[in-house]
C-alpha cells in the first residue's frame, strides 16, 4: 500500500489550521463597511401578529434599517420550500404551507422571525430591536405530534386540515394483516423516537453582501451545500438569479444535516444588503440555535413484528406519526417516508412489510434531516422488535438475528430497496467476539454481587447512503438529481487542484479525495489541493449529507482522473513519440511500452500546456477534465454494534461499560478517518438514548432551549470504543465505497435501550433514559412484581 | 469609553471599549484572534477557553475590563512559528478534531490540565477535566487519547 494512498490512515492536511487557530468559520470573516442585523423572535407558538410598530427602534443609535414580513412580500421576495413532494395514498399532494422568511400576519413557533433590526454593531441591533412593539393575539398552540391530529386542536395552517401535511404508505397491507394474523407470535411496541437538538458546535451564521455596480450578491454562509442554497434562494425565493448570486460555504464547523436546509436568515441577510447598501452579517447565538435551527427524529410509531413457529419474521408493520414543526423544511417531507419506511427490513429476509407515516404540522421549528435522517428511527424500530421478540419467544437475541439475516445478494426487499451487498453474519460474528460475548453472563455475575445491573444488546442495522440514482429520486419526489461533480485540474507544474461539490464541515475531505487523487496520478499528497464550497469556483454540486462524499463525490473524481488519463496518454505519445496505445502510465510515469523511453508526469503536464508537440488540429491543449457521476444503486453500510451497561438500580445512572461496533462500509480510503466518523455517530447515538430531549411544553415553549437544559453528551458521559470493520465491496461505484458518515448515530440508540431492558428486564423504557426514566423503570417492575 | 490594558499573547494592548465587551468579543473582534471561538451563551462549551495570567478561563464569561492588567494567552501564540506545540502535534497525530470549531478551545483547556495534574494523566481523569469542553464530532474518543499523548510529550 502506497503510504498516502486508498487505506492508509494519513494525518489530515487541513488540521493546521484548526489546530493553529487560523481556520476560517463565516463569524471569522468581516466585510468593509459590514453591519449587523438581529431577528426579533416571536416569543409565542402561535399568534396573530396585529401590528408591529416600528419608529422607537429606528430611532435607536446606529440603526439602519428595521424592517418586518410586510417589507419582504412588498419586494416579491418568495417563500421557503420544501424541495420533495409526497402525495398522500389518497393521490393527493402533500400540504405545503407558504412560508415566509419573515412572519407575515402570524407567528408559528416560538422563535419565527417577525422583524429584524439592521444597525452599526450587533449591540446597537439587539438593543433597537427591544424597543420594536409587536401586538400579538395569542392564539392556541400545539406542539405535541401524537395530539395535532385531534379535533379541536390548534389549526396551524389553513392549507392542512388537522395540521395534516401527507398520510403516505408503503408495502402491502393486506399480506401484512395476513401474515399477522397467522403469525405464530406478535411482538408489539409503542416507541416514541424523541425529539433532538442538531447543535453542531459552530452557530448558523451568514453574511450577505450586495454589489451595487454589478447588481450581484455574495453570501458567506454556514451550508453543507451551497450550490443547493442557491438554486433554491434564486429559483425559489427569488432574492437574485442564479447567476448573480455567490455563495461561500467557508470552514464550517459541523452541520449532521441541520446546516443543508435553506433557512430565512440567509435569505433575509442578502435581501437586507441591498435595502442597506452595506453588507450585512448575522451569527447566531445558541439560544437562537436551538429555538431555529431545524429538529431532528420526533416520531410516535405503533409497530409490530409477526414471527413463525421456528422464530422467522413473517411482516413488519408500523403506524407512525411524524412531527415535521411549524413549516416544511427543505428536504423535511423525505425523512419519515424514503429515508425511513424503505429500511424497515434491516438486515432481514422478511417477506411483508406495511408502513403508514402521518406528517403533522405543529407548533415548534421546523423538524428535517438529522445525522441518519429516517434510518435511526427505522433501525430503533426494527432493532428494538427483534430483541424484544427474541425476548418473548425465549430465544438467544444473535441467534434470532442469524436466523432472519438475508444471506444472498442482491437482495430486493418489500419496501423498495434492493440490497446489492452484504455480509451480516460475518460483522455479527467479529462483534460478538470483540464484545467478549462469552465472558458476559461471567461479567453479570460479577456486576450482581456488587449489586448492580448488567445487560448487554445489540443492534445489526443497516442504511442507504449516497441517496440516489437521480432517476430513482425523481420518481420517488425529489426535486433534485443527486449525482455529484467534480473537475480534475492539472496545473503545468504537474500540481492538481480537485473541485468537489461535495462540502467538508469535518468530514476530512482535503485529506481523503487528495489521497485518491495522489496515488492514482503516483504524485505527492501534498501537490493536490481540494478546492469546495464555493460557487464561484466549483463547477456545480450538491454538497455533504447522507454519507454521499466518498460513495458519490470521490467516483466523481475517479470518472475526471479517467479522463485526465487519457488526455495525459495522448500528450505523453507526441511527447514520446510513441503511438497512444503503446503508452502506459503507471507510479506516475508514462513509459512506451516494451521500451526504456518514458515521460515524468510533470514533463507531460507541462506539454500539454507549452504545446510544442502537437498542433491544435491533433489536440487541444491544457489538461482539465470534468465529471459528473450519478449513482447507480444506493449503498448500503451495515453492522453490529453491541452495547454492555453497567446500571446501579439505587440511583438509575446507567453506565456504558464497553462498546463494540463492527461496521461494513465497503472499500475504506482512510481508517482513521472512518473511525473518526464512527465515534462520532455513536457518541450522538448514545447521547440521544440516554441524555438528549428538545422538550416543549404544551404552549409550544421549547423548555430545553440551552445547554443548561439541554444534556449534550460530555467526555465522561461515554466510553472509548472498540472499533473494527468487516468489508464487502459496494458493487455498484468504481472505488466499492458504502459511506460510513451516520452510522453510529443510526446504530447506536437502540444497542443502548436493547442493553438497559436487557439489564433492568423491563421492555417499558422511553429515551431518553436518564437515570430518573431508568430508576422509575426498575420501581414499576419491583412493583409489578411484587403485585403478581 | 472605559481604557482596558492587558497583555495578549506577549504583545501589550490598550483599547477604549464598550463597558459590556467581553474578552472574547474583544479577542475577536479588536484584536482579529478569531481563533478563539463562541459556541454557546451559556458558558457551557468551552470553545473560547483562553489562559489568564496562566489559567484555563471562558473567555465568554469575562468582560475584558475585568481582565484589566492579565496576561492573556490564546491558541494562535501556542505554537513557536511553524513548530507546534506538543498538544497541538498529538491532537493532529490522533485525529483529535474533526470540523475544528471546539479544538482551539479543547487544546487550551488540554494544556492546562497538565500544568494542573501532570504529565501522566489517565482516561478517568482526562473525562472528568472535559467537563467543561463540548464537542459534537469525535465522541471524545480520540481527544482523550490525544490528551494523554500530548500531556506525556509536554514532559519531553
Amino acid at each position: 500500500m502506497n503510504a498516502t494512498g486508498i487505506g492508509a490512515a494519513v494525518r489530515r492536511k487541513e488540521d493546521f489550521r484548526f489546530i493553529t487557530g487560523k481556520g476560517q468559520y463565516t463569524d471569522d470573516i468581516n466585510r468593509p463597511g459590514q453591519t449587523y442585523i438581529h431577528f426579533l423572535r416571536s416569543p409565542h407558538a402561535h399568534a396573530k401578529i396585529e401590528k408591529i410598530d416600528v419608529h422607537a427602534a429606528k430611532a435607536m443609535p446606529g440603526v439602519l434599517a428595521v424592517l418586518t414580513g410586510a417589507e419582504l412580500a412588498a419586494d416579491k421576495i418568495g417563500n421557503l420550500i420544501c424541495g420533495w413532494m409526497i402525495h398522500s395514498k389518497d393521490g393527493s399532494p402533500m400540504k405545503m404551507a407558504p412560508h415566509p422568511a419573515i412572519a407575515h400576519g402570524k407567528a408559528c413557533y416560538v422563535g419565527d422571525p417577525v422583524a429584524v433590526v439592521v444597525a452599526e454593531t450587533s449591540a446597537q441591533a439587539e438593543d433597537a430591536a427591544e424597543k420594536i412593539a409587536v401586538d400579538y393575539e395569542v392564539l392556541p398552540a400545539v406542539a405535541d405530534p401524537a395530539k395535532a391530529q385531534a379535533d379541536g386542536a390548534a389549526q396551524i395552517h389553513e392549507v392542512a386540515p388537522h395540521n395534516t401535511i401527507y398520510q403516505w404508505h408503503l408495502g402491502d397491507a393486506k399480506a401484512v394483516d395476513a401474515a399477522v394474523k397467522a403469525a405464530n407470535h406478535v411482538t408489539r411496541l409503542h416507541i416514541v423516537n424523541n425529539r433532538l437538538v442538531p447543535n453542531a458546535m459552530e452557530p448558523r451564521a451568514a453574511i450577505g453582501d450586495y454589489d451595487a455596480g454589478n447588481d450581484s450578491f455574495t453570501l458567506w454562509n454556514t451550508t453543507q451545500n451551497p450550490h443547493v442554497a442557491r438554486l433554491v434562494i434564486s429559483a425559489f425565493v427569488g432574492v437574485a438569479p442564479e447567476h448573480k448570486l455567490r455563495v461561500i460555504a467557508p470552514d464550517v464547523g459541523g452541520g449532521f444535516g441541520s446546516k443543508i436546509f435553506i433557512y430565512s436568515e440567509e435569505v433575509v441577510c442578502l435581501w437586507a444588503s441591498k435595502k442597506v447598501g452595506r453588507p450585512v452579517k448575522w451569527v447566531a447565538d445558541r439560544a437562537e440555535a436551538f429555538l431555529a435551527d431545524a429538529h431532528g427524529r420526533d416520531h410516535v410509531t405503533e409497530a409490530e413484528m409477526a414471527f413463525d413457529a421456528d422464530g422467522r419474521i413473517t411482516a413488519l408493520k408500523a403506524k407512525t406519526i411524524a412531527n415535521l414543526g411549524a413549516y416544511m423544511s427543505t428536504f423535511s417531507s423525505s425523512v419519515p417516508t424514503y429515508l425511513y419506511a424503505t429500511l424497515l427490513s434491516g438486515q432481514y429476509d422478511i417477506p411483508h412489510i406495511y408502513c403508514e407515516v402521518d406528517a403533522v404540522y405543529t407548533n415548534t421549528a421546523p423538524v428535517d434531516a438529522y445525522r441518519g435522517a429516517g434510518r435511526p428511527e427505522a433501525t430503533f424500530v426494527v432493532e428494538r422488535l427483534v430483541e424484544v421478540g427474541a425476548r418473548e419467544l425465549g430465544l438467544d437475541p444473535a441467534e434470532l438475528r442469524r436466523k432472519n439475516f438475508i444471506k444472498q445478494f442482491p437482495h430486493q426487499t418489500p419496501v423498495i430497496m434492493a440490497y446489492d451487498a452484504g455480509d451480516y453474519h460475518a460483522s455479527l460474528k467479529k462483534a460478538l467476539e470483540l464484545a467478549d460475548h462469552k465472558g458476559f453472563a461471567k461479567r453479570k455475575r460479577d456486576a450482581e454481587r456488587q449489586g448492580k445491573l448488567r445487560g448487554m444488546g445489540f443492534s445489526t442495522y443497516i442504511e442507504a447512503c449516497g441517496i440516489a440514482p437521480s432517476s430513482a429520486v425523481g420518481s420517488l419526489g425529489a426535486g433534485v438529481g443527486l449525482w455529484e461533480s467534480a473537475e480534475v485540474r492539472v496545473n503545468p507544474t504537474g500540481s492538481v487542484e480537485v473541485l468537489t461539490g461535495c462540502h467538508s464541515h469535518g468530514q476530512g475531505h482535503e485529506t481523503t479525495f487528495a489521497q485518491l487523487v495522489a496515488e492514482r496520478l503516483g504524485i505527492p499528497i501534498e501537490n493536490v489541493a481540494v478546492v469546495h464550497g464555493d460557487t464561484d469556483k466549483v463547477q456545480f454540486g450538491m454538497g455533504t449529507y447522507g454519507s454521499r462524499s466518498g460513495a458519490v463525490g470521490m467516483s466523481a473524481i475517479v470518472k475526471a482522473l479517467d479522463k485526465v488519463e487519457a488526455k495525459a496518454k495522448k500528450v505523453a505519445s507526441h511527447l514520446l513519440e510513441a503511438s497512444e496505445n503503446d503508452i502506459v502510465f503507471k507510479d506516475g510515469k508514462f513509459t512506451v511500452a516494451g521500451t526504456d523511453k518514458s515521460a515524468a508526469w510533470g514533463d507531460v503536464a507541462l506539454h500539454a500546456y507549452i504545446a510544442h508537440k502537437f498542433t491544435g488540429a491533433q489536440l487541444e491543449p491544457g489538461l482539465k477534465e470534468g465529471a459528473f457521476y450519478d449513482p447507480t444503486n444506493f449503498t448500503f453500510p451495515a453492522g453490529c454494534h453491541v452495547c454492555e451497561v453497567e446500571i446501579d438500580p439505587e440511583t438509575g445512572i446507567v453506565s456504558i461499560a464497553n462498546w463494540t461496533a463492527v461496521d461494513d462500509f465497503g472499500v475504506v480510503i482512510n481508517p482513521m478517518i472512518v473511525e473518526g466518523q464512527v465515534h462520532g455517530g455513536i457518541a450522538q447515538g448514545v447521547g440521544q438514548a440516554l441524555l438528549e430531549n428538545a422538550v416543549y411544553n404544551s404552549d409550544g415553549q421549547l423548555v430545553a432551549g440551552s445547554f443548561m437544559d439541554y444534556t449534550m453528551p460530555r467526555a465522561d458521559d461515554l466510553p472509548s470504543f472498540k472499533i473494527d470493520t468487516t468489508v464487502t465491496k459496494c458493487p455498484g461505484n468504481p472505488l466499492g465505497i458504502k459511506g460510513c458518515g451516520e452510522a453510529g448515530a443510526i446504530a447506536a440508540p437502540a444497542a443502548v435501550i436493547n442493553a438497559i431492558t436487557d439489564a433492568i428486564g423491563s421492555e417499558d423504557l422511553a429515551m431518553p433514559a436518564t437515570a430518573q426514566a431508568v430508576w422509575a423503570a426498575i420501581e414499576k417492575r419491583n412493583k409489578g412484581q411484587k403485585a403478581a | 469609553m472605559p481604557a482596558v490594558k492587558l497583555t495578549v499573547n506577549g504583545k501589550p494592548v490598550t483599547a477604549d471599549v464598550d463597558p459590556r465587551t467581553l474578552l472574547v468579543q474583544f479577542l475577536r473582534e479588536n484584536l482579529r484572534l478569531t481563533g478563539t471561538h463562541v459556541g454557546c451563551d451559556t458558558s457551557q462549551c468551552g470553545a473560547c477557553v483562553v489562559h489568564v495570567n496562566g489559567k484555563a478561563v471562558k473567555s465568554c464569561t469575562l468582560l475584558v475590563l475585568t481582565a484589566d492588567g492579565a496576561d492573556v494567552r490564546t491558541i494562535e501564540s501556542l505554537a513557536n512559528g511553524e513548530k507546534l506545540h506538543p498538544m497541538q502535534e498529538a491532537f493532529r497525530e490522533n485525529h483529535g478534531l474533526q470540523c475544528g470549531f471546539c479544538t482551539p478551545g479543547m487544546i487550551m483547556t488540554a494544556v492546562d490540565i497538565v500544568h494542573r495534574k501532570g504529565n501522566d494523566l489517565d482516561e478517568k481523569t482526562i473525562r472528568e477535566e472535559l467537563e467543561g469542553n463540548l464537542c459534537r464530532c469525535t465522541g471524545y474518543h480520540n481527544i482523550v487519547k490525544a490528551i494523554a499523548a500530548g500531556a506525556k510529550a509536554m514532559a519531553s
